[in-house]
């Protein structure tokens, strides 16, 4: 075995930039947790803000907030500018070649639920078939079981392998022409596998059927390019790139997305009403009934913005690195399994130890200022594959340290002396 | 928070070596319990003279303050009746969940134990879903018991 790598010895960069300057962006970070320093690793659950991200929020609420494509008045003209111009820099941000194509969400569950009631359940008939992985979490499995309910469609699911990985060969022999969709992971939450997405695109392609990814773990993580991709929907969550909760973001082709009946009705999303008719408005709108989560938006915006200020690239090369050394210093604790060892990972490590459940380390490594994620990650059908109930999770994102993953570590340590 | 208050020895104890783990065959009332949230899951089987807990076995898994709350409570139930039971139940209950509880650990025995539970809210219904499970299979009533 070579000589272990020290924590120490191991610049944290994020291209040019020192993790520790990073840092003080995050004004969260740096607070004690029962008496020790926070350490964050539970950014898959969700990520931490900066302070750019605060600001853009206080100051549309300071100063710039009504109501948005409704008043002739400065402020309502502030707000849509800047809410539209927050489409504009998720357009950019994922390469889609319009901004029509970007349908603001709730998150990543209502895209798919969006995509599930007006795209695929008005077109499938008995015997039809949806094909998603038994990697996805619940988000990516629920709507298409209430899909399934009201069609007599069947759901099939691609087996994956014991290291975590989507079955390749498998979905070659499911995909058909009875397929109407296939709904993919790009990167799974609870095990952290990257799935080569490109090569069952190009297999769906061949075969005509429309492909939707669930993207709420790739994006944070990588820089994603909607039409390189060739995929037909993209769906992520905005709190998961540093951004608040309760926005997230529906990509569709726009010529898919002309052809979709409207999912919700109600205001902004119509042009004319009367009792006896109304009449749709165009994209994006269409999808966006009722007021929207007008400082969700731009926070996101603020958040995507910050995040390029980094670059991806760079951004995943070091958390590249932490992954490499997590995987190193957790694989010599005796006892401890990784769980997902996939080739391509994002930096998520979920573990269990023998003879202590994850719960107990959750409670335990909290004690320690250590904040992970314990359970079934809403992606029970992975659990039941590796049979176990439930795993810990340790999730980094670009402002965590090598010393965190000492720190880690070390409680994992005293977690063994504590229960066994 | 001191976490010595959680895993005392009394509680790593009865997660190291659970008793009266397994199951009893022809039991006279049984339950599931599952919690949702975190996966726990056990399985309560009695067996019943009258109406006095003659013997009591669980199985399932969870995590120490789930399994060494149902051993502890395996332990304190036998031979007692089914009201004997409700009132320690609540007893329980009331110890785990409120700040402000009368209730004098001390007099509970070693499940007194489980007192340090109520200072982690996050782990009361590790702690609890063993007693719902074993009161809904006295009340025959043969479900599942979810904490959530």
């Amino acid at each position: 075995m070579n000589a272990p790598l020290k924590s120490s010895a191991l610049a944290a960069k994020v291209g040019d930039v020192d993790v520790i300057t990073i840092r003080r962006d995050f004004p969260i970070l740096n607070q004690q947790i029962n008496g020790h320093t926070l350490a964050y690793l539970d950014n898959a659950a969700s990520a931490q803000h900066p302070q750019s991200v605060i600001d853009a929020i206080s100051r549309y609420y300071q100063h710039d907030h009504a109501n948005v494509h409704r008043g002739v008045h400065t402020l309502s003209q502030r707000a849509t500018e800047q809410y539209e111009g927050a489409r504009e820099v998720v357009r950019q941000f994922i390469n889609a070649s319009s901004s029509k194509e970007i349908i603001f969400t709730r998150g990543t569950t209502e895209a798919i639920n969006l995509v599930a009631e007006s795209f695929v359940r008005p077109r499938v008939k008995p015997g039809n078939e949806i094909l998603i992985s038994a990697l996805e979490h619940h988000a990516n499995i629920v709507p298409w079981q209430h899909v399934c309910k009201y069609t007599g469609a069947i759901l099939k699911i691609i087996p994956i392998t014991e290291q975590g990985e989507v079955d390749f060969a498998a979905f070659e022999q499911m995909i058909g022409s009875r397929t109407k969709l296939l709904a993919l992971t790009h990167v799974s939450n609870a095990l952290g596998t990257i799935v080569p997405v490109e090569k069952f695109i190009s297999v769906a392609k061949r075969l005509g059927v429309p492909v939707l990814l669930d993207g709420a773990q790739a994006v944070p993580h990588s820089s994603v390019d909607v039409q390189k991709l060739d995929c037909d929907f993209y769906c992520f969550s905005a709190h998961k790139l540093c951004g608040p909760t309760g926005i997230g973001v529906l990509y569709g082709r726009e010529k898919i997305l002309n052809a979709m009946p409207p999912w919700q009705g109600g205001g902004d999303m119509i042009l004319t009403v009367s009792f006896e008719k109304t009449t749709y408005n165009q994209l994006p709108w269409k999808f966006e009934a009722g007021t929207p989560h007008i400082a969700g938006a731009i926070g996101m915006a603020a958040a995507i913005r910050y995040l390029q200020a980094l670059n991806m690239n760079h951004i995943a090369a070091y958390e590249s690195q932490l992954l490499h050394y997590a995987t190193e210093q957790l694989q010599r604790i005796s006892g401890l399994r990784i769980i997902g060892t996939a080739t391509h990972k994002a930096a998520v490590v979920s573990f269990v130890m023998q003879g202590i459940h994850p719960h107990d380390l959750g409670t335990i490594l909290d004690s320690q200022g250590i904040a992970i994620r314990t359970g079934h990650h809403c992606a029970m059908p992975v659990m039941t594959f590796f049979k176990i109930p439930a795993t810990a999770r340790a999730s980094f994102a670009f402002y965590n340290t090598f010393a965190e993953i000492d720190q880690l570590v070390a409680a994992l340590h005293s977690a063994r002396e504590m229960l066994m | 928070m001191d976490l010595k208050e959680l895993y005392r020895d009394v509680i790593v104890d009865h997660n190291k070596h659970p008793r009266n783990f397994g199951k009893i065959d022809h039991a006279d009332a049984h339950a599931d319990g599952h919690n949702p949230l975190c996966g726990d899951q056990l399985t309560v089987t009695v067996k019943l003279d009258g109406d006095v807990i003659s013997d009591v076995k669980f199985e399932g898994s969870g995590c120490a303050i789930s399994t060494a709350s149902a051993s502890l409570m395996t332990e304190a139930v036998h031979g007692k009746s089914k009201q004997q039971f409700n009132s320690l139940h609540d007893q329980v209950h009331d110890m785990l969940t409120r700040h402000d509880s009368t209730i004098d650990p001390m007099s509970l025995g070693k499940l007194g134990a489980l007192s340090g539970v109520r200072e982690f809210p996050a782990r009361v219904k590790c702690a609890s879903l063993c007693w719902h499970t074993l009161q809904a299979a006295l009340q025959n009533q043969n479900q599942l018991v979810s904490t959530e």
